[in-house]
């Protein structure tokens, strides 16, 4: 019989506190759990996604918003920039790479985004099949995109005006998918990705175009440059001097605005973190009350086996065996409770990331991460604390009495 | 086999009770008489270890009781001394079989299902092997803590009024018990009771006053 056994048997013997007990741990340890691996997986697609990128560009308006849009794909863009200007910028000698963006279409709530080639190697990117895009109407799509819609290389499909909705589509003009990239672990697995004159096509080279009716075919054919326009632009600085000096000049000097990356996802972040706050403290009052529920089981149950525990005695168990005997019991609950509590963390952030929409910020609950060892450690720590008490009590019991009582 | 000298005890309320001295030979069987509320009790404990005496010398075998550290003593008193109480108790989430491991690993030896399975035979409880302690009666559950406390071939057996809370019959037959594995496991046997149907079983006595 070896004390795990003796331990275990004890703990099943009443089958409904030890449930209560694993469940409020596991319960707490859920919690805890998807608020770590969802933290962390968004700001890990924070970094991976804005990781080469100094400074966005575009409209005057939210800095949150331009770059949640620009860089994120998630929120709608700040409006669209003129051409002429975004060039200007584009030459400037702190810049060492510019890419313009050009967004407003989606396909069944895939973004389009419409860019040139310095895009390619701004994000890295390598064809898995087929080939980049080269002239308008072209499409290259991300592997997530591949796969959810259903689309191959020679396929063709229609883009729809707006960001999420297929309600006006843009029939005239059908892309054709001409490359599918490789999987890259962030925002372009789940984008089309298209020329910049594709978009402009679409919209006749205006927005607004669009909505008076005009027949977009006629009016991409006598476009001029003055009229065009970038959603935003993605800038790599060329020194680090540029962070001083290169934002301030954009914002002061021009019609448009600067915003950073780095900047507004720290701000973003501290943000949720208030709420992320309220859950962790929430999940630590569980966790609390799960501590309570099994000391006061073991407490209770050790004035019910007070006569066990000094028969146990009188069979030759010492004391310190007796102690050990209660933190076992102690550990195993807690031991089962975090288990099932990280497992049920899991689950629940799969089935979350089943239902979420925004193909951006999809989270994954098979990801495994090293910091789930601290809530298992945790919850071993919690199990010791919530038994000591009940153990010493087992330790220092006065068996002769005990057994003289009854 | 057992030597008491000079043992006295001090209860918390100031109330001294002195022990008479006490030489049991291998292999005796005594009866421990007096009326409850006469330390019969309490005696057992300083003879088990169970109760460190405020004077005197307690010698089981060789060993002098108290001059063992409290782990020694324990594992002395799991595999030298079996103790039957006078309300069978068992641990209620382990059956039969396991309850009769569980003493042999307390007291440190090794699992023998084969000595607990001979154990239960000689006291004709083989049947209920896997039952577990709520299922049995009064009388099966006595049989089974007898079981319990002969497991390790103690060299000393103790009986706390093991008859009091059993009619005619059973109280015979538990006695009875008690003698036959005492002989078998070549164990001293102390039954220490207030019983006056016991008393004609045994020839040597040790009264309390």
């Amino acid at each position: 019989m070896s004390p795990f056994k003796i331990s275990w048997k004890n703990i099943w013997s009443k089958p409904l506190n030890a449930a209560l007990n694993i469940l409020l741990i596991a319960f707490g340890t859920g919690i805890l759990t998807v608020l770590l691996l969802a933290s962390t997986q968004i700001e890990d697609k924070l970094a991976k996604n804005s990781k080469d990128i100094d400074l966005v560009v575009g409209a005057k308006g939210s800095p949150l918003q331009l770059i949640l849009s620009s860089i994120y794909y998630i929120d709608f863009p700040t409006g669209n920039i003129p051409m002429n200007e975004a060039k200007k910028l584009m030459r400037n000698p702190f810049v060492k790479r510019a890419v313009p963006l050009a967004l407003g279409d989606n396909y069944n709530g895939v973004r389009i985004v419409g860019t040139d080639s310095n895009y390619i190697s701004l994000y890295g990117l390598k064809i898995q099949s087929g080939n980049f895009w080269k002239a308008d109407l072209e499409a290259t799509i991300g592997a997530n995109v591949a796969k959810e819609q259903n689309l191959k290389v020679g396929d063709t499909f229609f883009g729809g005006h707006g960001l999420t909705e297929m309600k006006d589509e843009h029939k005239d003009h059908a892309y054709k998918v001409v490359g599918i990239l490789e999987p890259q672990q962030n925002v372009t697995d789940n984008l089309i990705l298209t020329a910049i004159g594709s978009v402009w096509k679409m919209h006749g080279d205006e927005g607004e175009a669009h909505e008076e009716g005009h027949d977009h075919a006629a009016e991409a054919d006598h476009s001029h440059d003055e009229d065009r326009e970038f959603t935003s632009l993605l800038i790599q600085y060329r020194s680090p001097m540029a962070v001083a000096m290169f934002p301030q000049m954009v914002n002061q000097t021009t019609n448009m605005q600067a915003a950073s990356p780095a900047q507004e996802s720290t701000r973003l972040f501290s943000l949720i973190g208030v709420g992320v706050d309220t859950l962790q403290w929430f999940a630590v009052l569980i966790m609390l009350i799960a501590a309570i529920s099994v000391f006061v089981n073991l407490y209770n149950s050790l004035k019910e086996r007070s006569y066990d525990l000094a028969i146990m005695r009188t069979l030759g168990a010492s004391k310190g065996k007796l102690f050990s005997l209660i933190i076992l019991e102690g550990l195993i609950l807690t031991l089962i409770g975090t288990v099932i509590g990280i497992a049920l963390g899991h689950g629940i952030l799969q089935l979350i990331s089943s239902y979420q929409e925004s193909s951006q910020a999809k989270m994954n609950g098979l990801i495994f991460i090293k910091e789930e060892f601290y809530l298992l450690a945790a919850g071993l720590a919690i199990g010791i604390i919530a038994a000591i008490i009940p153990a010493v009590q087992a330790y220092r019991s006065n068996i002769s009495k005990i057994l003289a009582k009854n | 086999m057992i030597s008491i000298q000079s043992v006295s005890h001090r209860y918390t309320s100031g109330h001294e009770l002195q022990f008479a001295d006490w030489q049991v030979n291998n292999g005796e069987q005594w009866l421990l008489l007096g009326q409850s509320g006469s330390g019969k009790t309490t005696l057992l404990h300083i003879l088990t270890g169970l109760l460190t005496p405020t004077n005197g010398k307690v010698k089981i075998g060789d060993t002098d009781l108290y001059s063992l550290s409290a782990k020694k003593l324990d594992a002395f008193r799991g595999q030298q001394i079996g103790i039957v109480f006078q309300k069978p108790h068992l641990i209620k989430s382990l059956n039969i079989t396991e309850n009769l491991l569980l003493a042999q690993s307390f007291a440190g030896l090794p699992n023998n299902k084969k000595r607990v399975e001979e154990v239960l035979d000689s006291l004709n409880m083989l049947p209920k092997k896997n039952a577990y302690p709520q299922e049995l009666s009064q009388g099966q559950l006595q049989r089974v803590t007898i079981a319990r406390a002969v497991i390790n071939k103690p060299t000393l057996l103790i009986a706390d009024e093991p008859t009091s809370s059993l009619d005619d019959h059973n109280a015979e037959a538990v006695l009875a018990l008690l003698k036959e594995q005492s002989t078998l496991n070549q164990a001293t046997l102390v039954v220490a009771t207030h019983d006056k149907r016991v008393k004609d079983a045994f020839t040597l006595t040790y009264t309390l006053s």
